[in-house]
């Protein structure tokens, strides 16, 4: 075991864990984050999808160990009312079936549209390609992005 | 927004923690453009509500709460069906609070989520639950007014009296319409009136799933909770030995216990066990069929030409039509198992104590649920709750209670509440898939191409029958043969989305499209044909579609489609019946530099009413791409009793870039509503399959199309319009 100090969502938070902890699951198990998600363990769906210094990353692959020097942002962090304007869009847009993936997609389109603020709809899907929605809301996944895009 | 700070993610915790209430994951959130400062939390609305009945609350301050008995697992349901009681009840939207109901037995009749069956059940019993509300309200009203009830009128939550210019607010009567006699016989509103049914409402959860609130059984917390993950057997073998030593030796690990053919590590947190299930040195033997993907194609051949074949449905002399005919069409088609795998892995949360169990979890059948606690502990019935969580996709997985089974085996073998995790290893491994399936079809033609003979034989998995022998096209053919062989797997097999038809439909669809090609007729024409004949004259006794709905369908399909029109433009027609819903769809291929893309699919629908414009479009787009995806690339093969693919780096689902666009049209019947979760499914992979032959002349009788030559070869591109 082993103490790890992270900064997430702007706060500093030490934790007891096993040094290879993915930092999913010190998010889920260890301090109540469970809004990022777990669903393949080995970086093919994108459920489990935050930010690390404002870039997307499967947080199921990636050690806690690993980013105690980094800004990490997960889906309770990305606003403080639920108003991030890639939220918006897909309220506007009502996005969700199941809703289990739709964490995992904001965070990877909000970083994607920090990256990229006027994406073309190739772009979008290119970006928008990692991550699965097993309900298949992806017409409205892409929909939702450009909305978001155009109002940032 | 109000409602969902932060502060309510640790009351979700604490609350969860230390209430039977338990799990509260009703909220109203309609907007995050209208924050409403002043929202009181759904606690402190049900503390003063009144019961109308098993379906809504209404308190003094007219907030209502509304209970949703059914599992939400994205067929949206948690919306939809508030909005049927809402409108009835002449609700203002905005004031309603929708609550996951727990099982009840007594209150609900179909605590349910399968078969599209929902909103065909529920319909009327949901607007009676509005209505009788709305009548009790309005007689309290004429009753403080001293005014007969006929003088008032009632609109988003308001009574008004029109010849004094009083009005009222629901909340304001509430109490005093609560100890009113609900009466026996009420008036329901004509379908014209309606305000709230047929407008697109969003889904009553978006604000917390967009914020990671914690509304999955995966996310459920107690304090002092163990984890617990199992190691499984494969299909057809038994534990023969087991050496756990490595496993017990992670840290965080506190037991390894086994039941029946199950090893499960106990822990306090999820990744120790799955460090420790890989530490596990289980040793199997056979215990019945060890199968193998293989074997299934063999067995498969040999049963259709000589299996034991059970006979569905026969009209007329099929021998002799086959005998007569001027051309005989025959082919055969086969696909894989499948696995559901839903976003969110199997879990639940069991707490077993002397005489009771609380269980809380994703299931669709939240009965079956009690049932398998029942079994295990010996537990009288009356005596498991169960709460119902929002599920992460269910596609009829989680209609078996085998993962609940399991999670109160471990809580009663720890004494202690336990929540069961399972991997997506083990989502794919320790399934109960889409079973494989072979079709044999064969169209008998008379000179002028007219069908008059038609056999099928299926040979299905753990099915009594692998066909629907009354749909279409029985009633349009005078010599019709529908048989089932019956193959016994030692692979658990269950519904998947669209039971049967899921590839029922595309088998036979694209047969059809065979049969009308070798007949040369146009594919709709034919169908067209056909209907026409099963409308004038129906064949045989039972059918259970509706001719003049599938005519509906198929027309406007034509037009929507600009069928055969436009000449750049390789269309697929496939049009099929299923949960009392009719389908039709149109796949759009252009050649562009001598390569197919595929750019659109048009869906037309008749299901009745529809309730929620935007769920259903939803429903829709969400079943075609379903059916495209496993189509293309759904593929589960076993071999020694386990599946190949173990995680979604073999396992494929369909992604962004995969899908064309999806364009979605509704038949204005005038039935009620019937259900969309999977009727719009079962069509999509003959459509495309169809489209595919009309650009390249390949018929693709096997799924998934990826491990097709005649389909990789194409390079068929994917391109929205």
């Amino acid at each position: 075991m082993a103490i790890i100090n992270l900064k997430i969502n702007g706060k500093a938070h030490s934790v007891d864990v096993e040094e290879d902890t993915p930092l999913l699951w010190v998010l889920r198990d260890h301090l109540g984050l469970v809004g990022t998600k777990y669903s393949c363990g080995v970086a093919q769906c994108g459920a489990c999808t935050v930010h690390r210094n404002g870039e997307a990353m499967f947080s199921c692959i990636t050690p806690a160990a690993s980013l105690t020097e980094d800004e990490i942002t997960t889906i309770e962090g990305l606003s403080k009312n639920g108003d991030h304007p890639v939220q918006k869009a897909w309220a506007e847009v009502d996005v969700a079936q199941c809703g289990y993936c739709q964490a995992g997609q904001i965070m990877n389109a909000s970083a994607f549209l920090k990256k990229n603020p006027a994406p073309s709809m190739d772009e979008i899907d290119e970006a928008m390609n990692r991550n699965i929605c097993r309900c298949g809301t992806y017409h409205k996944i892409r929909e939702a992005v450009a909305m978001a895009a155009k109002s940032e | 927004m109000a409602t969902l700070t932060k502060t309510n993610r640790r009351d979700f915790l604490k609350i969860a923690g230390t209430t039977a209430g338990g799990l509260f994951i009703g909220f109203n959130w309609m907007s995050c453009d209208s924050p409403k400062m002043d929202v009181l939390s759904t606690e402190e609305v049900l503390a003063n509500a009144k019961n109308f009945n098993a379906f809504l609350s209404i308190a003094p301050s007219g907030d209502i709460v509304i209970y949703s008995p059914n599992p939400e697992l994205g067929q949206n349901i948690k919306t939809s069906f508030p909005m049927v009681v809402a409108e009835e009840l002449d609700a203002d939207w905005s004031k309603v609070r929708v609550l996951q109901a727990n099982l009840d037995t007594d209150k609900y009749e179909r605590q349910l989520t399968g078969g599209s069956g929902a909103m065909p059940h529920s319909w009327e019993r949901l607007r009676k639950a509005g209505a009788t509300a709305k009548f009790l309200l309005v007689a309290a009203a004429a009753k403080k007014w001293e005014v007969s009830a006929d003088e008032l009128s009632t609109s988003e939550g308001i009574i008004y009296h029109k010849a004094s210019g009083k009005k009222i607010g629901y909340g304001e009567v509430a109490n005093d319409a609560a100890l009113l006699t609900a009466p026996k016989e009420i008036t329901l509103k004509d379908k014209k009136d309606f305000k709230i049914i047929g407008t697109p409402v969003k889904n009553v959860e978006n604000g917390a799933i967009f914020t990671g609130e914690p509304l999955f059984g995966l996310d459920f917390y107690r304090e002092g909770m163990l984890h617990a993950m199992i190691q499984r057997a494969p299909f057809g073998m038994k534990i023969k030995s087991i050496d756990d030593a490595a496993a017990r030796n992670v840290a965080g690990v506190k037991d390894v216990v086994t039941f029946e053919n199950s090893v499960a590590v106990v822990g306090t947190s999820t990744w120790p066990l799955m460090k420790a299930k890989k530490l596990l040195k289980v040793e199997y033997e056979a215990d019945g069929k060890v199968e193998s993907s293989a074997d299934h194609d063999q067995i498969f051949k040999d049963l259709l030409a000589n299996g034991k074949a059970e006979v569905k449905r026969e009209d007329g002399i099929v021998q002799a039509a086959f005998k007569n005919a001027a051309q005989v069409v025959s082919a055969e088609y086969q696909c894989p198992f499948l696995s559901h795998s839903p976003m969110e892995p199997m879990n639940f949360f069991a707490h077993v104590q002397a005489d009771k169990v609380e269980l809380i979890g994703p299931t669709q059948t939240p009965e079956s649920a009690r049932r398998a606690a029942a079994e295990v502990t010996g537990i009288a019935p009356e005596n498991i709750s169960v709460e119902i969580t929002r599920l992460g996709g269910g596609f009829g997985r989680r209609l078996r209670a085998d993962y609940v089974s399991e999670a109160v085996h471990v809580s009663k073998m720890m004494n202690a509440p336990v929540k069961l995790t399972w991997s997506r290893e083990d989502d794919l491994t320790g399934g109960a898939y889409r079973p494989a399936v072979r079709y044999r079809f064969e169209a008998a033609l008379d000179t002028d191409g007219n069908l008059i003979g038609y056999k099928l034989r299926g040979v299905g998995m753990n099915a009594g029958n692998s066909t629907r022998e009354h749909n279409f096209p029985a009633g349009a053919v005078d010599n019709l043969l529908i048989e089932n062989v019956n193959y016994e797997s030692s692979i658990t097999t269950n519904a998947w989305r669209a039971p049967i038809t899921n590839f029922l439909a595309y088998a036979e669809q694209s047969f059809l499209d065979e049969v009308a090609f070798a007949a040369k007729k146009d594919p709709v024409e034919f169908r067209m044909e056909l209907f026409q004949k099963a409308k004038a004259n129906p064949v045989g006794g039972e059918l259970r579609y509706d001719v003049d709905r599938m005519i509906g369908v198929t027309k406007m399909a034509a037009e929507k489609s600009n069928w055969g029109k436009n000449p750049n433009v390789k269309q697929g027609f496939s049009v099929y019946f299923s949960h009392r819903t009719y389908v039709a769809q149109v796949a759009d291929i252009e050649m562009e530099n001598g390569t197919p893309s595929l750019k659109k699919i048009h869906v037309i629908t008749d299901c009745g009413m529809v309730v929620n414009p935007t769920g259903a479009d939803h429903q829709v787009r969400g079943g075609v791409v379903d059916g495209m995806g496993h189509a293309m690339y759904g593929n589960l093969t076993f071999e020694g009793g386990l599946p190949t693919q173990t995680n979604f780096d073999k396992y494929r689902l369909i992604r962004m870039k995969e899908v064309p666009a999806v364009d979605t049209y509704y038949v204005d019947s005038g039935f009620d509503p019937t259900g969309l979760g999977e009727p719009c499914l079962p069509p999509t992979g003959g459509a495309i399959a169809n489209a595919i032959f009309s650009a390249t002349e390949r018929r693709l009788r096997s799924q998934p199309f990826i491990e097709q030559k005649e389909f990789t070869d194409l390079k068929l591109g994917i391109k929205r319009a």
